[in-house]
């Protein structure tokens, strides 16, 4: 589904991808775990076409087709979707205006209809059962005054309303406490499937309790320096990350 | 000839035209004197820093059209809000036009300007508010002196008008260039409550001046909600004076929509003679090209315990410009004033420019008084944060412009206005995405 090939990408003339590769079949669950500042987010933000930074070489194919030139739309609307670490507020827009823009234009880059308005309300309610959100909280402003919870939830929520083919989920545990972090994965586990894909980038193993990887890759200075299974992910949180720095240095 | 000396020379045609017997001669006669003397604003004059009037004075305009010009209801029916029942006051090209228009003297008066002016059964409104606070400007003056025609409110107390007026003013090009003065007259008293709609259509691309001056007497406890929408053609220009009389315990709301035109000036006015006053202007302006929008607001304080609020939004592309100077003054026995001003702008483009300007002048000790005034770019976290789920560049940053204006529309009472609103902004930011937020 996803081949990221000798990645290399840098912001502002800073090199911080140093030639990733990375290979996500259907109904696989990948996940991405480092020290601060390896790269995670960037990789992140590279996929979803974050246009700040640049690509110096490499390429990254979804489904056999080069992504590298594709705005951040078209990526969407190519199944794509990043879930956000720090969701940006937008006063003005509703989250539920917003995500009926987001799935019609979706639809019209499809050359689809639009949704018909009671389809849409049926999946809304559907989908904000399925993550324990209040109503209410659809016709709120966007991220607005969300607690760090709320804010996730709502990604999350999001994902299930596009029902993307490969989810990237930057750090959606940070921020989260222990229900909201069980709520979150149980939604992410419930999207899940044989046709989809999930990447979590995660600094942290406690949300690999509840998405359980089947492989678990360390970045380190812009590379992966390690593979592993899910025991790799509870080896770092045993022994932290710096063994796995010396072993990269030795 | 100066467009300047043509005005004055013309005055005693004008004078031949309209009767002059009226209670107003004298008014008209000493307001031709006031012009001569003041002539057009230039930039050397602080309120005109800076909006110069060169270019849209530079044209040989016809001071009264000769011809009269008759315009089907469907060839314009696009410019009114004809989906709700309404009375409607249309001048074409200056001229009432009766065949557009819906006026009533069932228990309101709603008619035309020139018959208020020459009617004995209107001349005791007339002698109380005619000319009253309109100012002595050069601009205001001329609008006096040639004051014949425009709309004629009024509402007697305990009257809550249900259907809104529509005020339209089309012009149709039948003149090379045209100078228009037209004179609005509100009067609202005790208890009652009346909605305006506002609108200069020009149908051409001849050149147009409009010189507006509009008088609103808010009496006590009145309340008055006027609506400006201003999208017209890049070859049209308006100068908008209005002044605001307010008495106690009254409400005056203006809203002032800005999205076309070559050259725009609202001159707004409020004096508050009474307490426990609420005045409130509200603005949503979204311009591009060479197009240029200036709000030059003044919220006179008179009196204790009165509020006003004015919250701005302005969208400049290309080389738009734009100005905001708002003037609050809060005289010494006008405690306990409340007075908000915000004035919140975007520029999309490099070239397009913001001037703002706040101007606080306080002479009471217990008052609260704010302003603040932004410019920026769009967002560009946001901008990636709502491509990143499939929405387009475009239409993205349509959403987070109709998003950064949208709370001035909240105040909008009338929805089939508001749905109108929305739809020029939406057209006018080049999407077609319905911003039911």
């Amino acid at each position: 589904m996803l081949k990221i090939k000798n990645l290399h990408a840098s912001v502002e003339d800073k090199a911080i991808l140093k030639g990733i590769d990375l290979h996500v079949r259907p109904g696989e669950v990948h996940a991405i775990m480092g020290p601060n500042g390896s790269g995670k987010s960037t990789l992140a933000s590279v996929v979803a076409g974050k246009e700040e930074y640049e690509v110096d070489e490499g390429e990254i194919i979804l489904d056999g087709e080069n992504i590298d030139e594709l705005g951040p739309e078209e990526r969407a609307h190519k199944g794509v979707f990043m879930s956000f670490q720090y969701p940006v507020e937008i006063p003005g827009v509703s989250v539920t205006n917003f995500i009926k823009t987001a799935i019609n234009e979706t639809r019209k880059a499809k050359g689809l209809e639009d949704m018909p308005a009671n389809e849409m309300l049926k999946l809304i309610r559907e989908k904000s059962e399925l993550l324990d959100i209040d109503r209410k909280f659809l016709s709120r402003s966007l991220n607005e005054g969300f607690s760090g919870g709320e804010k996730k939830r709502n990604e999350i929520f999001q994902m299930a309303m596009l029902e993307p083919k490969l989810a990237i989920l930057d750090e959606t545990d940070s921020g989260l406490d222990i229900d909201a972090l069980r709520i979150v994965a149980n939604g992410v586990n419930k999207l899940k499937s044989e046709d989809n894909a999930v990447i979590v980038i995660t600094h942290y193993q406690r949300l690999l309790d509840y998405i359980v990887p089947d492989y678990v890759h360390v970045l380190h200075n812009g590379r992966i320096v390690k593979t592993g299974t899910k025991d790799l992910a509870h080896e770092l949180e045993a022994k932290g990350y710096d063994w796995v720095k010396e072993e990269v240095n030795a | 000839m100066e467009l300047k000396e043509k005005l004055v020379s013309s005055f005693m045609a004008f004078e031949n035209m309209v009767d002059i017997d009226s209670p107003v001669h004298d008014i008209r006669t000493e307001a031709i004197k006031t012009f001569e003397v003041e002539g057009f604003p230039t930039k050397r004059q602080e309120a005109w820093k800076y909006t110069s009037l060169n270019s849209v004075l530079k044209h040989d305009y016809s001071v009264f059209p000769k011809h009269e010009k008759a315009l089907e209801f469907k060839d314009v029916k696009k410019y009114f809000l004809h989906e709700i029942d309404s009375y409607k006051i249309i001048f074409i090209d200056g001229k009432y036009s009766s065949h557009l228009s819906q006026t009533t003297h069932d228990g309101i008066d709603v008619c035309l300007m020139s018959s208020a002016l020459t009617k004995p059964k209107y001349r005791l409104i007339i002698e109380n508010y005619f000319n009253k606070i309109a100012s002595n400007d050069g601009l205001s003056s001329l609008n006096t002196a040639f004051s014949a025609e425009g709309a004629y409110i009024h509402i007697p107390k305990n009257k809550l008008v249900e259907k809104p007026i529509q005020i339209l003013h089309f012009s149709t090009g039948n003149e090379s260039a045209l100078m228009l003065q037209p004179r609005n007259l509100v009067v609202v008293d005790e208890n009652s409550h009346v909605q305006i709609i506002e609108r200069h259509q020009s149908l051409t691309d001849n050149p147009i001046l409009t010189n507006s001056v509009t008088e609103i007497f808010a009496n006590k406890r009145a309340i008055v909600d006027y609506y400006k929408i201003q999208n017209d053609k890049s070859t049209a220009s308006l100068i908008d004076n209005t002044f605001i009389n307010q008495k106690q315990e009254s409400i005056a709301k203006v809203h002032t929509f800005s999205f076309g035109g070559k050259l725009t000036r609202n001159n707004l006015n409020y004096y508050q003679n009474g307490e426990r006053i609420d005045s409130t202007m509200k603005g949503i302006t979204i311009i591009g090209d060479k197009q240029h929008v200036d709000h030059n607001t003044l919220v006179h304080h008179i009196k204790p315990n009165c509020e006003s609020h004015q919250d701005y939004k302005g969208i400049f592309d290309d080389r738009a410009t734009g100005v905001f100077n708002g003037k609050v003054v809060v005289e010494k026995e006008a405690q306990k004033t409340n007075a908000f001003q915000a004035n919140n702008n975007v520029l999309i483009s490099d070239k397009a420019s913001i001037n703002t300007k706040p101007q606080l002048e306080i002479f009471a000790d217990d008052v609260k008084c704010s302003h603040g005034c932004t410019i920026g770019q769009l967002d560009e976290s946001a901008m990636f944060y709502l491509r990143s789920r499939g929405i387009p560049e475009k239409e993205a940053k349509a959403l987070l412009m109709f998003a950064f204006s949208n709370n001035v529309l909240d105040s909008v009472k009338i929805p089939v206005l508001k749905n109108r609103i929305t739809r020029i902004i939406a057209n006018k930011l080049g999407v077609d995405i319905g911003f039911d937020l």
